[in-house]
């Protein structure tokens, strides 16, 4: 006889499955059927988007640690790249390493300042903590001050000396990590610290009263977090040549945008940052002629949404059709026989 | 035609149903009250009417007109007024700060705060501390005064005696017999009977969100009550 | 480094950000808002104000007489339209609806004037100063500037506490449910708040477009300079304001000394610093 069991996959996970790897596949080869480098530019725009995107749902959404200091990390994963390969001349990828625990590792000393500050304190906080860093980075000579640093050619050969080429491995550089990040924060909703995060978001004293150790688990997401967003921003400014605080520590467009896509898409699932991503590079590309209009929009829709379907894009769709594509939970099947007894 | 009629009040907190259709009906000049164990719904009851919880507009009739589906700012405005429980006065204002805000609807009436101070003289010598710095009696006091501001035809008391001295809560509730004097209709809700049936005309008590048992106080059976009340 | 020059200095750039500020502090206060669109907002005063002078020919000072029941008429409808809607679900709504209005603001403004800097013009008052014995030289604009600060909260102080209204306000931020049970309408009353909070706004947004060049990004930064103003005084209490905006003035001056660069990283370091030392500030009021 069929056991009762448990179970995470739901139907429309393994048919998301089915047509998602196609897609996956034909991204992945994609320089080598069509290597356009302008779409190759978006493609891998769009991946690091997702990837911050993932990374703050993964903060806000679901350890309730609403930053608007991101910035901050890709800001330094950015510079410790410009430094490293430049002034230190350290090797391009030891520098790509580097630049992801460098970030991890400042954002300990910033955790213990900002994590004694609860909600919109915590929020401005950050901010400021990153504001400090940008200005830093205008103050320091050797970062090129307040007009930045550019990567030489030299730097750039390190790659490969064939132009076509290193469009084509950095654009599989942004997929991968997109996927790694992706994949981290996967494995961490689904661990026990996956359990702990979703316990706190629903209620801190109510957690903390049942032995999770709050402080640990937000800690860590906290780490984790500021570590991929460096490396990110060490990939980002790789591709954009030229890294400056102003554009380094730019809050409207790490993490600003970011909010936006998460909430618009729907802020604590997996999925909405691919639906909130998705909205913001089309409106972007669409009404590229019409200056910055894509922005308000953007801004006008977040507004909407957040009071009108405070679950956003994608809970909406979650609550009309009850489908989950990367589904973290788990669900407790039982078997027809003691079905039907009910 | 009564002053406060409610047909089939039912009232939830998310999902859960804390009434069950009530149907109360309260005449101009009557003192009623409500009593019940922990969780029975009467102070539920009482945030409905008070606008507190959201209600369809025919459940809660005042003065012959739906209102059910109003505000508390508009109810207040027609002559409802409550003394919350656990008294809720604003910290940060003076007790005569907290008695103006009672007034804030500028209802007129009888009551102002010279009529207050003359029901409470204490509160005249406090008038200009903060009410965090009254006692528990004192603060009761500043509470029915601040509900009195409103002028209202109907006033809602929650749990008047909760927490005070047996000698505090007699000169509270003598203080009612004033309030009544002055024709206003009075719902007390108290989980010690004795005083609430002593202080009323006419009880019902609640048990589990339903409504139980309806009498006269002067012809109570305290057998009856004690089965209504715990279910028996 | 001349120590009487760096607080006099610094103190009087205090009356700056505490008139950046008050409308922070009083959103704050009376409906636990942190609106991240507050810079903005000043920035978007000034412009309103630089439309009115180019248009009428107006003193910026007069054109305080357009300026201020424009903006109080602006939030009395924000806080109607949206902010309302935001006040009941915890931290992320009401902060992401002003971040969406700061954007909206500043991508706006750009969209309309470009991002050119302009600047308000008063003439001579701007550069004007007076000598004092010891080879101090305070401006005249400073002066000026922190007594409409003081003014400014001195005349909240009296809305606050001998008022109808203010009683009001005080009442809704301490138990907004009660005070609904006592005949307010909430919703008005929040309205009536961002309304008022748009006046200083105003003010300062004015006074601001004045001192200094101003271009549609400007206001992330007076946001965050309002806001450690704010906290540094505590949250809640008015005249903190004015001491957290002092003391950042002063931390900023003396950052400044030593080097030009330094003033606003000198700033952020201070708040910091005591943000980690009293979270709740140097002169806490409101209870949570």
């Amino acid at each position: 006889m069929e056991a009762d069991r448990v179970e995470r996959g739901t139907r429309a996970s393994r048919a998301f499955a089915v047509i998602a790897a196609p897609v996956l596949v034909a991204l992945v080869t994609l320089p080598w059927w069509w290597g356009d480098p302008g779409w190759m530019r978006l493609i891998a725009e769009m991946a690091y988007y997702l990837a911050l995107a993932q990374l703050w749902n993964l903060l806000a959404g679901y350890a309730g640690l609403v930053s608007v200091g991101q910035q901050a990390y890709v800001g330094l994963g950015g510079y410790a790249l410009f430094y490293l390969t430049g002034p230190a001349n350290v090797n391009l990828y030891l520098a790509l390493l580097l630049a992801g625990p460098f970030a991890g590792l400042i954002a300990i000393p910033v955790s213990f300042a900002v994590f004694r500050l609860r909600g919109a304190y915590f929020a401005i906080g950050t901010w400021v903590v990153s504001e400090v860093f940008a200005l830093l980075a205008s103050l320091i000579l050797v970062l090129g001050a307040g007009s930045g640093l550019s990567l030489t050619v030299p730097i750039l050969r390190q790659i490969s000396s064939d132009r076509d080429v290193r469009d084509a491995v950095l654009y599989l550089m942004s997929l991968a990590v997109a996927a790694l990040v992706f994949a981290i924060v996967y494995l961490l909703l689904r661990s026990r610290h996956g359990l702990a995060l979703t316990a706190i978001r629903d209620s801190e004293p109510a957690s903390a009263s049942l032995g999770v150790n709050t402080f640990r688990t937000k800690f860590i997401v906290y780490l984790v977090t500021a570590a991929c967003t460096g490396l990110i921003g060490a990939l980002i400014f790789l591709q954009k040549l030229r890294i400056s605080p102003e554009a380094g520590f730019s809050i409207n467009d790490w993490t600003v945008v970011v909010i936006f896509m998460v909430v618009i898409g729907g802020i604590g699932t997996l999925e909405g940052p691919f639906v909130g991503m998705l909205i913001y590079i089309m409106l972007r590309e669409l009404l590229a002629d019409y200056g910055t209009i894509y922005l308000i929009l953007m801004g006008a829709i977040a507004i909407a949404v957040m009071l009108k379907a405070p679950f956003g894009i994608w809970g909406w769709v979650v609550q009309r059709y009850n489908v989950q594509l990367f589904p973290v939970g788990r669900r407790l099947v039982l078997t027809a026989s003691k079905a039907s007894e009910r | 035609m009564s002053l406060l009629e409610t047909r089939s009040l039912s009232a939830f907190y998310g999902d859960f149903q804390a009434l069950f259709g009530i149907n109360v009906s309260i005449e101009q000049g009557e003192t009623v009250a409500i009593i019940g164990a922990n969780g029975a719904g009467k102070t539920t009851f009482l945030r409905s009417v008070a606008g507190m919880l959201p209600t369809k507009p025919e459940m809660v009739i005042f003065d012959g007109k739906p209102i059910g589906q109003l505000t508390p700012h508009d109810i207040v405005r027609l002559g409802i007024a409550m003394v919350p429980e656990g008294r809720r006065l604003f910290p940060s204002l003076t007790v005569e700060e907290n008695l103006l805000l009672g007034g804030h609807s500028e209802r007129p009436g009888p009551w102002s705060l010279k009529r207050v101070y003359e029901l409470f003289p204490r509160l005249r010598d406090l008038r200009h501390l903060p009410a965090p710095a009254l006692s528990g009696g004192q603060q009761q006091m500043a509470a029915v005064g601040r509900a009195l501001m409103a002028n209202p035809r109907l006033l809602l008391c929650d749990e008047l005696s909760l927490g005070l001295a047996p000698v505090v809560i007699r000169d509270i509730y003598q203080c009612l017999d004033a309030i009544i004097a002055e024709g206003t209709t009075v719902v007390l809700v108290e989980q010690d009977i004795n005083r609430a049936l002593d202080a009323s005309t006419r009880f019902y008590c609640f048990q589990e969100g339903h409504l139980a048992l309806t009498a006269p106080t002067k012809d109570f059976n305290r057998a009856a009550i004690t089965a209504a009340y715990f279910g028996l | 480094m001349n120590w009487l020059n760096i607080l006099v200095q610094g103190g009087l750039l205090g009356g700056f950000y505490a008139l950046f500020a008050i409308g922070l502090s009083m959103s704050f206060g009376i409906m636990r808002l942190v609106n991240i669109a507050h810079g903005d907002l000043i920035v978007l005063s000034a412009y309103v104000a630089l439309i009115v002078t180019e248009s009428t020919g107006l003193d910026p000072f007069l054109s305080t007489i357009v300026v201020v029941p424009v903006m109080f008429a602006l939030g009395y409808a924000l806080q109607r339209g949206l902010l309302n809607q935001t006040l009941s679900g915890g931290l992320l709504p009401p902060l992401l609806v002003t971040f969406g209005i700061s954007i909206i603001i500043q991508n706006g403004l750009l969209q309309i004037f470009g991002a050119y800097d302009h600047r308000l013009k008063e003439g001579a008052i701007e550069t004007a100063s007076l000598q004092l014995p010891g080879g101090l030289a305070i401006g005249a604009y400073p002066i000026l500037v922190f007594a409409v600060a003081v003014f400014a909260i001195a005349s909240m102080q009296l809305l606050f506490y001998r008022t109808r209204l203010g009683r009001a306000f005080r009442a809704v931020s301490d138990d907004a449910d009660t005070a609904e049970l006592m005949g307010i309408d909430n919703r008005k009353l929040f309205a009536m708040a961002l309304g008022i909070a748009m006046v200083f706004t105003a003010l300062a947004g004015i006074l601001f477009g004045i001192r200094t060049i101003f271009a549609p990004s400007a206001g992330p930064i007076r946001l965050i300079l309002a806001f450690e103003a704010v906290i540094i005084g505590g949250l809640g209490s008015l005249w903190g304001t004015l001491i957290g905006g002092v003391v950042l003035g002063i931390a900023q001056t003396i950052g400044a000394a030593l080097d030009p660069n330094w003033q606003i990283l000198a700033g952020h370091l201070a708040f910091l610093a005591i943000l980690v030392a009293r979270p709740s500030g140097l002169f806490p009021r409101t209870r949570d």
